[in-house]
């Protein structure tokens, strides 16, 4: 049964800043928030499935949609204290938290500064950790086709097909260009040059029970990244799924949804 | 007006199918296309070209910032100043410039250019562009979307070092210092002329303005293409009230002098193959990161110099193309003469940089293009805007207080040991 999505704007700190927030499920549900990525959100079916079980809240980061204050936040600390903020405008005390991307990286910084606020922790496809040998693609500077190969386990799929822009008509390319812009210059405060900002000495610090799900095909954070995660939380297992890349909720969605429902109970 | 000998140390050896084989000439381009001992030649070469411009009678020489850059081997430009300011007397030394937010602290920068301005008895203009997205989130790994502010802060800061005359405490966003008390301050009061080079952003006009400084448009491609950049600045200038002097504003231009036209198409037609078909060969993805324009100059459609877009104004041009669209002005004296004056009048700029030496030009061709330039051109254009005073220039000491460097010291043959 699909839920269907609300949508408002949540004050932050007096007004500092205002949050665009897609919601999906009851809110009698166990709250759920959802982190998305550099790219931003991507308001798939996969978040209308977890609106069956939980309360889904679902905000654009600062400096991202329609979402304001990035001049606010310097680094991903600042923004964890964002979301501790913007949990407490919701009179939520402790969530579920899931990230993606970008997005787990900051799920990951908001568990770690304040354990008591996270439930259960889920990052899918994190950023936030380097390895010389296994450099993190630059996907700032690489071209569109190096890109979507390493974003996609199938370039000619269903699911990458859909999120490219629509090349006929300007107007649209046009916005999808600014938009794309918009949320790539926000990301980077937290992952130019390089992205890590120290998460690795603040993950001991995640009290959650965690899973790390990483779609196989992942050549922009490989997945040997999940072992570096892994090893630095407390209570942290594995999930690959074979046949998606960085974005497995829309590559192997049901399995994807499986695996983050099972987990969270 | 004025008229100033622009160099950017290209390298010059780059191959014929750099383009085919390569993906950028900046950020990743393969150093073993560098070669030392050949770049030892090189830059001699080139200061000597700066310095004889100096002796022609050039206002200025002028020289700039790039990293890892092959079209530009100047990652110090104040070294280039350093070495220029004991073997030039009048010219100014432009320096244009340095990317400040680059500099941690960039009470370096103030440091640097007050020791320049004190050797050069006050010779030095002061140049702070914000950088190019290559230079300075790709070489240099600044966050784009921070670099505006920090660029500001280090202007600020800046400024503060060389004009406060007791030491201060400095709290800033990017930079924290307990004492800031540089030494030595400046000999130009209250601080060299500040230039700022400016590829088009639209919030930089209105600072500019604001904080009356000079705006030096720095374009590859030529004065047509300019206007509407120009006109922007004047417009913002017209916005503000303030006087239309047209030494408020610089612009560079590629120029090219032989004995007729026919000549200088046969003489520099492959050097600017060169410059625009192998040094302007820059990767898309490292030309302009998200961030460092402001949402409201990429709205404004105002296109950037590297990438893409810029890519389709070169790409497959002739010698013809470069002459008609203005990217290169170049021909007999008379033709140089009629188009600068145009460029000149139409844009209404002061102050003109020329690239005389572009691509892989030869010394000898240099020379020629240099001597040609300041004899037979420069003469016509310098009494233009002589009703205007120039408020941007340099202000250099009295001859009575200048010390002029010792003649070059032969060396001493090694002594032997007795």
């Amino acid at each position: 049964m699909a839920t269907t999505m609300e949508q408002r704007t949540i004050s932050v700190r007096d007004g500092m800043f205002e949050a665009e927030v897609f919601e999906w499920g009851s809110t009698k549900g166990e709250p759920l928030l959802f982190l998305h990525g550099s790219s931003s959100l991507v308001r798939g079916p996969y978040l209308e499935d977890l609106g069956d079980r939980y309360h889904v809240i679902a905000p654009t980061h600062p400096g991202f949609g329609e979402s304001t204050g990035l001049d606010h936040i310097d680094d991903p600390v600042d923004m964890a204290i964002y979301y501790y903020d913007f949990l407490d405008a919701l009179g939520i005390d402790a969530a579920h938290v899931v990230g993606h991307s970008l997005g787990g990286m900051l799920a990951a910084e908001v568990a770690a500064l304040d354990p008591h606020r996270v439930r259960k922790l889920v990052l899918c496809n994190p950023v936030g950790l380097w390895r010389d040998d296994a450099p993190v693609l630059d996907f700032f500077a690489e071209d569109i086709d190096r890109l979507q190969r390493a974003v996609w386990y199938d370039t000619e799929g269903e699911q990458a097909k859909a999120m490219r822009p629509d090349m006929s008509d300007m107007e649209k390319l046009m916005a999808f260009m600014y938009e794309s812009m918009q949320s790539l210059a926000a990301a980077g405060k937290f992952l130019w040059p390089i992205p890590d900002r120290g998460l690795a000495k603040r993950l001991h610090r995640i009290a959650a029970p965690t899973l790390i799900v990483w779609g196989a095909a992942d050549q922009l954070v490989p997945a040997v990244y999940a072992e570096e995660f892994r090893s630095r939380i407390r209570d942290a297992r594995v999930a690959i799924l074979p046949k998606s890349a960085h974005f497995p909720m829309l590559e192997e969605r049901e399995d994807w949804v499986r695996a983050v429902t099972d987990f969270l109970g | 007006m004025k008229l100033h000998f622009f160099h950017l140390m290209p390298w010059p050896d780059l191959p014929d199918d750099f383009q085919q084989k390569y993906r950028s000439v900046w950020v990743d381009v393969p150093s073993h296309l560098y070669d030392p001992v050949r770049g030892h030649e090189v830059y001699n070469d080139y200061l000597d070209e700066l310095e004889y411009a100096a002796s022609e009678g050039f206002d200025g020489i002028c020289v700039n910032e790039h990293h890892s850059n092959a079209y530009g081997l100047m990652p110090s430009p104040n070294l280039m100043a350093a070495a220029l300011a004991r073997r030039t007397r009048d010219a100014a030394l432009i320096v244009m410039g340095n990317s400040i937010a680059l500099y941690n602290p960039p009470v370096r920068v103030a440091e640097e250019f007050a020791m320049l301005d004190v050797i050069s008895g006050g010779r030095l203009v002061a140049g702070f562009p914000v950088g190019s997205s290559m230079d300075t989130n790709f070489a240099y790994g600044q966050v784009p979307i921070n670099l505006r502010e920090k660029y500001q802060e280090a202007h600020d800061l800046i400024i503060r070092a060389w004009t406060d005359p007791d030491v201060f405490a400095w709290n800033g966003k990017y930079t924290q210092l307990r004492y800031v008390n540089t030494w030595p301050k400046p000999v130009q009061k209250p601080h060299p002329p500040i230039w700022i080079p400016g590829g088009g952003s639209v919030e930089t006009w209105d600072w500019v303005t604001q904080r009356g400084y000079l705006y030096a448009y720095l374009s590859y491609f030529g004065y047509k293409r300019a206007a509407g950049a120009m006109r922007g600045f004047w417009d913002e200038v017209e916005r503000q009230g303030v006087e239309p002097n047209p030494y408020r504003a610089g612009f560079l231009q590629f120029v090219g002098v032989s004995e007729t036209d026919a000549q200088a198409e046969a003489e520099y037609g492959e050097a600017a193959d060169y410059f625009y078909n192998r040094c302007l060969h820059v990767a898309t993805g490292f030309a302009d990161a998200p961030g460092y324009r402001t949402m409201k100059t990429v709205k404004s459609g105002l296109m950037a110099q590297i990438g893409a877009a810029a890519r389709q104004l070169r790409e497959g041009l002739k010698w013809k193309d470069f002459i008609e669209q203005g990217y290169i002005v170049a021909g007999s004296p008379e033709t140089v003469r009629q188009q600068l004056t145009e460029v000149a009048k139409g844009l209404n700029v002061g102050h003109m940089m020329l690239l005389l030496h572009f691509g892989n030009l030869s010394k000898e061709q240099v020379t020629k293009n240099t001597t040609l330039f300041a004899r037979e051109v420069m003469p016509h254009l310098k009494p233009l805007f002589s009703e205007w005073e120039d408020k941007w220039w340099i202000n250099p000491l009295a001859p009575a207080d200048r010390r002029d460097p010792a003649p070059a010291a032969t060396e001493r043959a090694p002594q032997a040991v007795k």
